[in-house]
């Protein structure tokens, strides 16, 4: 993928060992001449990060989960806390993912609509989906006597796992390109998450929140269809083949 | 409280001792942890922050009596300083603990200024009390607006979430930042801690602000943490100015050593977490171990008795707690006070009494103000804005 901006295309990327093979050769030389001050190799990283993993201590925990009715058994509550967790995931997914397709829209209105890629219009339709995807979401958990704007542990996980996401697309200096790539990150992501929790609605028996869970997971699908065939086609494109 | 500081002697330095795996224990949980233990966390990391600093600044001043003992200290300060601030976990965000910075910066000064009794110097914190306020509806707003976030995941309801004295007003020329010092030879011991408390939480908070602001990608949130960096670093200037000079090094390293002291107790006191309280208590007895050696050098080197300086028991520790009605109070009795030099004065009067702080604000805004432009028609709502379809993609949104 190219880079934009004619300063990048003067001085070109200095990253690599051939920028100076004179230099490379002395650091080469330098790093292959030295001993290490310790014995053993990568695996040291794994155990000491071993002894922090035996401490047990978690991310984090639900809030106490809505009052069951008498007589219900205790292994209901625990699937219902389950749900509430992964639907708290899926409602922060979608919330920070109408903010990148904010982001997104601003980039396509900036640099212009171009083909192959999505138009103005697309980008909008998608955006209008994922805000739709998280009002659902939040209309859900309050239905099941839960707290819409709780973070759950595996919302906090997916926050963090899609910060990288959210560094690409609003950086100003990214193409296209670059933030289609980064989006279909967060739609291959958005599918798998939908298909878990319409697997999980449909073994605790909520039928209605499957049906409207599949819908969703039909505009997913399409998402991530175009957002793949965008990006397909732009690096095609660019590498003129 | 009941801490004879004069009495208890805590521990000596040379039997303050760490290993790299002590310094690194596993963080506490965001999601778990009441947001008083993060703001604890916080505001000791900013008081290790500031004895190091001043440590250096004082060690490139003084005579080579005085660098050995400056040197040993520090490097005990250095490590509870670690050992304090790797208690933040990594999932949560720069922006998340910025939240937690302006949440710090609300609560210990509304607390400060209320147990505060030189009237003056209350009004000074008062005052910049309403301008972190502001920062924290900024922040809010860029969490929001940009990552699709609550503040009040952070906040934990505690604090309120809305506009203070507007962050674009709050630019002035440096004239207008400098306060009257208290004095040292008559100010009540309980002046000068909350000083340098104070002064300390600011500065870590510039620093930090300065550090993570271009880890951000989205040039708006680039420029916000640089006009807030850059009144972070008005507040240190005006906090710092509050200490009186006259102090000699030594009688503000006792000064210093005896306000870690009190906040180190005032954490043990409020702490809900068992195992960060017991930090808090091993940290106490450390920074009583600092306050008696500096108290037998001040003997030595100055022939003062440190024990004219110091109360004999701690005064009531910082309250670690929502100070929502103070501020909501403050806010609408101060919101439009300026600074004009040492003095606060009505916006009104501004334009002939601090003329230098419009034409710099006007000259910074000229562009634009990252504050306003972040924050503009926000109001926060439980669960982000978005749950009222405040989006360009809500035209047609169905659900």
């Amino acid at each position: 993928m190219s880079t934009r901006g004619t300063a990048a295309q003067m001085t070109g990327n200095r990253t690599g060992i051939q920028t100076s093979p004179e230099l490379a050769e002395e650091l080469i030389e330098g790093a292959t001449s030295a001993a290490p001050s310790s014995e053993g190799g990568a695996e040291e990283i794994a155990e000491s990060r071993g002894e922090y993993i035996t401490e047990g201590f978690p991310l984090g925990s639900m809030p106490v989960v809505p009052a069951s009715e008498e007589g219900e058994a205790d292994e209901e509550e625990v699937g219902m806390a389950v749900l509430l967790d992964k639907l708290s995931e899926r409602l922060a997914f979608e919330r920070t993912g109408t903010r990148l397709y904010e982001a997104l829209l601003n980039k396509c209105e900036m640099l212009g609509e171009a083909a192959p890629g999505p138009t103005l219009e697309e980008i909008e339709e998608i955006g209008r989906e994922e805000l739709e995807h998280f009002l659902l979401l939040n209309d859900t958990i309050a239905g099941l006597g839960g707290d819409p704007t709780v973070q759950s542990p595996c919302a906090d996980v997916a926050g963090v796992a899609s910060m990288g996401i959210l560094q690409v697309l609003t950086d100003p200096r990214s193409s296209m390109a670059h933030c289609l790539q980064a989006m279909l990150t967060a739609e291959l992501t958005d599918n798998a998450g939908w298909e878990l929790l319409i697997k999980l609605a449909d073994n605790l028996g909520y039928d209605e929140m499957k049906t409207e869970f599949e819908a969703a997971l039909a505009d997913e699908e399409r998402h991530l269809l175009n957002v793949r065939t965008w990006l397909s086609e732009s690096v095609l494109d660019s590498a003129e083949v | 409280m009941t801490l004879d500081i004069l009495k208890e002697k805590g521990i000596p330095l040379d039997k303050q001792k760490f290993t790299w795996r002590e310094l690194v224990q596993t963080p506490t949980s965001k999601l778990d942890d009441d947001a008083f233990t993060r703001v604890r966390i916080i505001l000791m990391n900013g008081l290790e922050s500031e004895a190091l600093r001043f440590s250096h600044a004082t060690a490139r001043m003084m005579n080579g009596d005085m660098r050995l003992p400056l040197a040993q200290v520090r490097r005990t300060e250095q490590h509870q300083q670690t050992m304090v601030n790797w208690l933040l976990p990594a999932d949560l965000s720069p922006l998340e603990t910025t939240i937690g910075f302006e949440q710090v910066a609300i609560e210990v000064t509304a607390s400060v200024a209320q147990h505060e009794p030189d009237e003056y110097l209350a009004q000074v914190y008062r005052f910049g009390l309403l301008e972190d306020f502001d920062h924290l509806y900024r922040f809010s707003a860029l969490m929001d607006r940009v990552m699709g976030a609550d503040a009040n995941n952070i906040i934990q309801n505690y604090s309120d979430i809305m506009p203070g004295r507007p962050t674009m007003i709050e630019h002035r020329a440096p004239e207008d930042d400098l306060r009257k010092h208290y004095d040292a030879t008559t100010a009540d011991p309980l002046t000068k801690i909350h000083a340098v408390t104070i002064t300390a939480a600011e500065n870590q908070t510039h620093d930090y602000y300065m550090t993570i602001g271009p880890m951000f990608a989205d040039p708006i949130a680039r420029q916000l943490y640089a006009e807030i960096a850059s009144i972070e670093e008005q507040h240190t200037t005006q906090y710092e100015s509050l200490l009186d000079p006259n102090e000699t090094p030594l009688e503000k390293w006792l000064l210093h050593e005896a306000m870690e002291v009190y906040n180190y107790y005032g954490c043990m006191q409020y702490e809900t977490n068992p195992r960060i309280r017991q930090i808090w208590e091993r940290f106490c007895d450390y920074e009583l171990g600092h306050l008696h050696m500096v108290m037998d050098l001040m003997k030595k080197f100055e022939k003062r008795d440190p024990a004219e300086l110091l109360p004999q028991t701690l005064p009531e520790p910082i309250e670690f707690e929502s100070h929502r009605q103070f501020v909501r109070e403050t806010l609408n009795a101060e919101v439009d006070l300026r600074a004009a030099g040492t003095e606060f004065i009505h916006k009104d009067e501004e334009p002939d009494r601090a003329p230098n702080s419009i034409a710099y604000r006007e000259q910074m805004n000229s562009e634009g103000s990252p504050s306003e432009i972040v924050a503009a028609g926000y109001n926060w709502t439980p669960g982000t804005e978005l749950v009222e379809k405040k989006s360009v993609f809500a035209k047609g949104a169905s659900a």
